[in-house]
Formats: structure tokens, sequence, C-alpha cells
């Protein structure tokens, strides 16, 4: 069974442990700036909303791809860049509607969760269970397939 | 079945595997005219910085991928097409017959009609093969002029000025990127590129391009208002025309494109279109539009793919977008970036650090978008212009200050 991200958002506190975990795992230093999880802080509301890439089915950033420098992981479903197939034309970033491919101007590549090969570090890092890697059939991620079906340019696409 | 697909780009290989995916018994072949294995023209800039090699252009890049998939991958150039027997004729004179018929001829860099074109050293920036030439040409302190300051004009950009150090850019209008981008805009593009030593010559129309004897650089471009630029390597990126000549006599009707309905299909029986060569659906207008864009190329493929296989999807249309890197300026556009008539638009300006963002809106949905500096998060202006997303009380927020755009997506689809 596949995992995935599940985010409770009621229960962040916007300590920002995750972004720190993150940025420490992927780019080795602890700069939230250079996390691919990002808290955002809704602060009328009161509520804080950690979010990131969920690996969506549709992918729209490895299709659009034009050097296939995005794969999907068979044992985790993450969608990852290749850094050494990947040529930086920032055109995956336009195409995820969900806006979680960064272009990242140092290193002329693009970054974007890849669950950290399996165990993500800001699920460990979170101290309140905010983040969790579960099981990935949990109803959170309808929003986003949601979200998802809207964009299809191709609605009823899938047979 | 057979399914026959003319032309090896994105959008012939994105419907070639596509029909694979649906279809395990179906006969898929692709007829492409250029000598290499499916390539991406996206990634010449790449090739031409360094960054990757030739291989590294190519579409898959695993070996034996389109073997694997019982996909046929054969050179030819197809001439003609005889709708009413189902057959391509091929140069040469060979016939193929096909089930369902898709043309992903892609387009083709024009020349600019001025005496002087066919000049040694004088190259669009379109194939692999005027990439290995221009190459050659573009070497240390060479002078090079780019002819052209568009879309992909603006993304090679980059490659000559590492590769040669001395560009000058001639656009005839009177700014940068005139189709995606604002004055505002393009203003700080061009003064970001003078920043970084490019000359840039906005409002100017070359007249011809003639041998030199002096000054450095075996030809000059020469202006109308008779400047001369000396040059050992001219570049031309002054547009694109579609490959469907030889759609002649076919039944295939044709405008600016090949006309497709919401299904990818032409008017005549068993043909489709898709990619840089289709006039199809646009998002934004609800009208038909030739894109020339990668995205809209692969969407193409795989929805013509799709309906070949008789699923019939409907299609609503893809989203010109755009985003490129000129020199190192990040910049990026979205659907109807310069607004609609009675919307409302709200922008962020910060000239000295060359950044700026304009929003457009029609009543509390998003439209269009228009980026300079922006590399986070900025696909969620596709994701809100797409999804038509209502923004209630965000819109104000956003007039405000645009730059939370991605926080009124959180708000809108997570809160
Ligand atoms: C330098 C450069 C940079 C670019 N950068 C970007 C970018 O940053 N973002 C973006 O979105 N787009 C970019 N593009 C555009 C993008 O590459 C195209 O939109 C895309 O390649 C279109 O795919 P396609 O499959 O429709 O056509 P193509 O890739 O052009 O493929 C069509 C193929 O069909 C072949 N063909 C034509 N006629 C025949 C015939 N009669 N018989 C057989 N074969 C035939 C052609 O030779 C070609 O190989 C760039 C293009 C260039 C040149
Ligand atoms: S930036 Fe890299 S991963 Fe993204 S589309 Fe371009 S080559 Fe592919």
């Amino acid at each position: 069974m596949l995992k995935s991200l599940q985010i409770n958002p009621e229960k962040c506190t916007g300590c920002l442990q995750c972004e720190l975990a993150c940025s420490y795992e992927n780019e080795g230093l602890f700069n939230p700036a250079k996390s691919r999880i990002k808290v955002f802080n809704f602060h009328d509301q009161g509520r804080m909303v950690p979010y990131t890439c969920t690996q969506c089915d549709d992918a729209w950033c490895m299709s659009a791809c034009p050097v296939d420098a995005i794969s999907v992981d068979a044992e985790t479903g993450a969608k990852v860049v290749s850094d050494a197939a990947c040529v930086g034309c920032k055109v995956c970033t336009i195409a995820c509607p969900f806006g979680t491919v960064n272009y990242n101007a140092a290193s002329g590549k693009v970054i974007k969760c890849d669950l950290c090969g399996g165990d993500p570090k800001c699920a460990s890092a979170c101290p309140t269970e905010a983040i969790a890697y579960v099981d990935a059939n949990w109803t959170g991620l309808d929003k986003m397939r949601g979200w998802a079906e809207k964009t299809d340019s191709g609605a009823q696409a899938e047979a | 079945m057979k399914h026959v697909i003319v032309g090896a780009g994105p959008a012939g290989v994105v419907a070639a595997e596509t029909l694979r995916k649906g279809d395990a018994n179906a006969e898929i072949q692709i007829i492409g005219d250029e000598p290499e294995p499916p390539y991406s023209r996206m990634a010449i800039p790449y090739l031409l910085n360094g960054a990757i090699a030739e291989d590294g252009t190519y579409l898959r890049k695993t070996a034996g991928h389109y073997d694997d998939l019982k996909i046929g991958y054969s050179q030819g150039r197809v001439e003609a097409v005889a709708a009413g027997d189902n057959s391509l004729t091929l140069a040469g004179g060979d016939k193929v017959a096909y089930d369902r018929l898709l043309l992903a001829t892609g387009a083709r860099a024009v020349q600019l009609p001025v005496p002087g074109m066919d000049l040694a050293g004088v190259h669009n920036c379109w194939t692999l093969a005027d990439a290995r030439e221009i190459a050659k040409l573009a070497k240390k302190d060479s002078n090079v002029v780019l002819i052209g300051a568009g879309f992909i004009g603006c993304i090679i950009l980059a490659s000559l000025l590492k590769l040669a150090g001395n560009l000058s850019v001639v656009e005839m209008e009177e700014r940068m990127v005139s189709r995606m981008m604002d004055g505002t805009a393009a203003g700080m593009l061009k003064r970001w590129c003078e920043s970084k030593n490019v000359e840039v010559l906005t409002s100017s129309r070359v007249k011809a391009i003639e041998a030199a004897s002096e000054g450095a650089g075996d030809k000059s471009v020469v202006l109308e208002d008779g400047r001369k630029l000396n040059a050992h390597l001219v570049v031309l990126a002054v547009g694109v025309a579609p490959n469907m000549d030889f759609l002649d006599g076919s039944g295939v009707a044709t405008d600016d494109g090949i006309l497709v309905d919401e299904h990818l299909a032409t008017n005549v029986e068993n043909i489709y279109a898709a990619g840089d060569v289709a006039q199809g659906p646009d998002f934004s207008t609800g009208g038909h539009m030739v894109h020339a864009i990668q995205p809209t190329a692969v969407e193409h493929g795989r929805i013509a793919a799709l309906n070949m296989l008789g699923h019939n999807p409907l299609y609503k249309g893809s989203l010109i977008m755009n985003v490129l890197a000129t020199a190192g300026l990040v910049s990026s556009s979205f659907g109807k970036w310069d607004g609609v008539k009675g919307g409302d638009s709200g922008a962020q300006t910060d000239e000295d650090n060359y950044k700026y963002l304009r929003l457009q809106f029609d009543g509390d949905r998003l439209i269009g978008a228009l980026a300079i500096g922006m590399t986070e998060h900025v696909g969620v202006m596709r994701g809100l212009i797409t999804n038509r997303t209502p923004l209630g009380a965000w819109k104000d927020r956003l007039l405000a200050n645009p730059n939370r755009v991605m926080e009124a997506y959180v708000a809108n689809s997570q809160l």
C-alpha cells in the first residue's frame, strides 16, 4: 500500500519544525526558505496550514517535462526530479496547478517534495502529528483530487 | 486498428504512448522527418550552453523505450494525404495506410523577407541541426546578432551570451516579448539585458544582411535606419509557421494551423491534429488558437489519442502560458495577462530588484497573470485560472498585495 503525507491543519502550531527538517534533509542547512513544505499562516483566522506536493496521479509536472526528468519512484509513488536530466526549463513549475514545484536559481534545477525516499523528515519532525505519513487513501486527498479534476483540460479524459 | 502519427515531437510521442496505454494490441507507427531519435526542441538552449549533450534533448531516456512499447518509429517525410482511401504518401513514393491518423508535424522557424538570408552563418535556432551550426560559430569573443526578441529569442539569448560574449538583439516591436509582456515587464527585461552588456535595439527593423569587408565578423546586419551591426553569427528567431503544406488537396481544413474541434479531430473523418500545428480550443477566449508551446502540445497529444481510442473525451482547451529565463531573469505569463474589458487588475512593482507581479481578474476570478523574478509557487496561478476559482474576499487582498496569491489558493482549497 502506497503511503502519503496526511496534513491536519487544525493540529499545526506553526512551529516550523517541518520546514527546518526538510531544508536540512534536502539542502543541508536549516533554512525554511529552502524547504519544500511550507506553512501558511492565516493570522486573521488563527490557522496554520502546512502544504506541499501530494504526488498527484495526474502529475502535470511529469507530463509537461520535455526531457523525461521527472519519474515515479516505484516504491513510494513520489514524482521525483532527476538532477542529471533536468535542464532547468521551468515548464513544470508553471504546469503544476498546486504551485508545488519551485525553481532553484542556485542549482539551475527545480525542487519538489520527493517524500525523502519513503521516510519524510517533515512528518518525523512534526511534534503534533499535523503531518503524518499514512496509507494513501485518507479522505483529505479528495480535496486535491477535486482541484486536479478541475484543472484537467480534458476533464472526462480518463476512460 | 492501425494508428499512424506524423511527427515525432512531444505531441506525437505522448499520443503514441497514450494509445499504447489504452490499447495493448493496436499497431502504432510514428513517422518523423528528422534524423535523430525523438527529441525536444525546448532543450536546445541547454544543449547550446553546455548543460547537456545531444542525448539530453531526447524526449525519452530509457533505452529501447519505443520498442518495449511496440511503437514503430520510422524516418520519412509525408508529402500527401489521401483521405478517400485512408493513406499517406511518403517522399520517394511509398504509401502507408492508416485507420486513424494524427497530424503532429509542428511548426518551422520562418526567415525574414530581406536579402542576405542565404549568407553563411545565418541560422534559425529551431532544430538540432541548427544548434550544431550555431555552436560552431558562437565562439568566445565572436559577435552575435540575434534577430527577434520574442519568447524563443529571449530563451536562447542567455546561451548565446554565454558562448559568445558580444551580443546584440534586434526587435522590430517597441518592446521585448510583446506577446507575453506589458510595458513594465518588458522594460525591466530590457534594462536587465543591458546590465548584462547585451545591446537591445527595439523598434528596429532589419533591411538586409550583407557581406562585410571591415570590422569584426564577415557580415553585417543592416537596419532600416542605416545602422550596421557586424557579426560572425546571425541567429533568427522571428516567428514560426505550421508544417501543413502537405495537406494541400487533402480536404483537411486549415487556417493559422490545422483546425480541430473539441475532440482534436479535423473536419475529415479519422484524421486528428495536435501540437504546434493544431489550431485548437483556447481556454481563455473560447476561440481557436495556435499556442505553439510545450504544455499544450503534450495535452493535445494525450487527448487526441484518447479520442482516437474511441473514448471521446471533450477537450476544454489549454491555457496559454510561458516561463522563460532571459540571461537569468525568470519571467512567466498566463492566459489573459493583459486583462479583459471591465476586469480589475492589481500589481506590485519593484524596479530596483527586478520584481513584478500583475494579476488580472474578471469578477472575482483570476484570468491572467504576469510575473518577473518569481520562482516560488508560480504554478498556482495556472491552477487558480483553469479552475475558475471564485476568490471572494481574497480578490481585494490580492488587488492590494498580489504576492499573496499562493496564500489565496491554500485558503480556498485547504481551509
Ligand atoms: C529553442 C526553442 C525553445 C523553446 N522553448 C520553449 C519553452 O520554454 N516553453 C515552451 O512551452 N515551448 C518552448 N518551445 C516550443 C516547443 O518546443 C514546441 O511547442 C514543441 O516542440 C511542439 O511540439 P510538437 O510535437 O507539436 O512539434 P515539434 O516538436 O516541432 O515536432 C514535429 C515534428 O514533425 C516533423 N515533421 C514536420 N512535417 C513533417 C512531415 N511532412 N513528415 C514527417 N515529419 C514531419 C518535424 O520535423 C518535427 O520533428 C521552444 C522551441 C524552441 C525551438
Ligand atoms: S525544469 Fe527540469 S524537471 Fe522541470 S520540466 Fe524542465 S527539465 Fe523537466
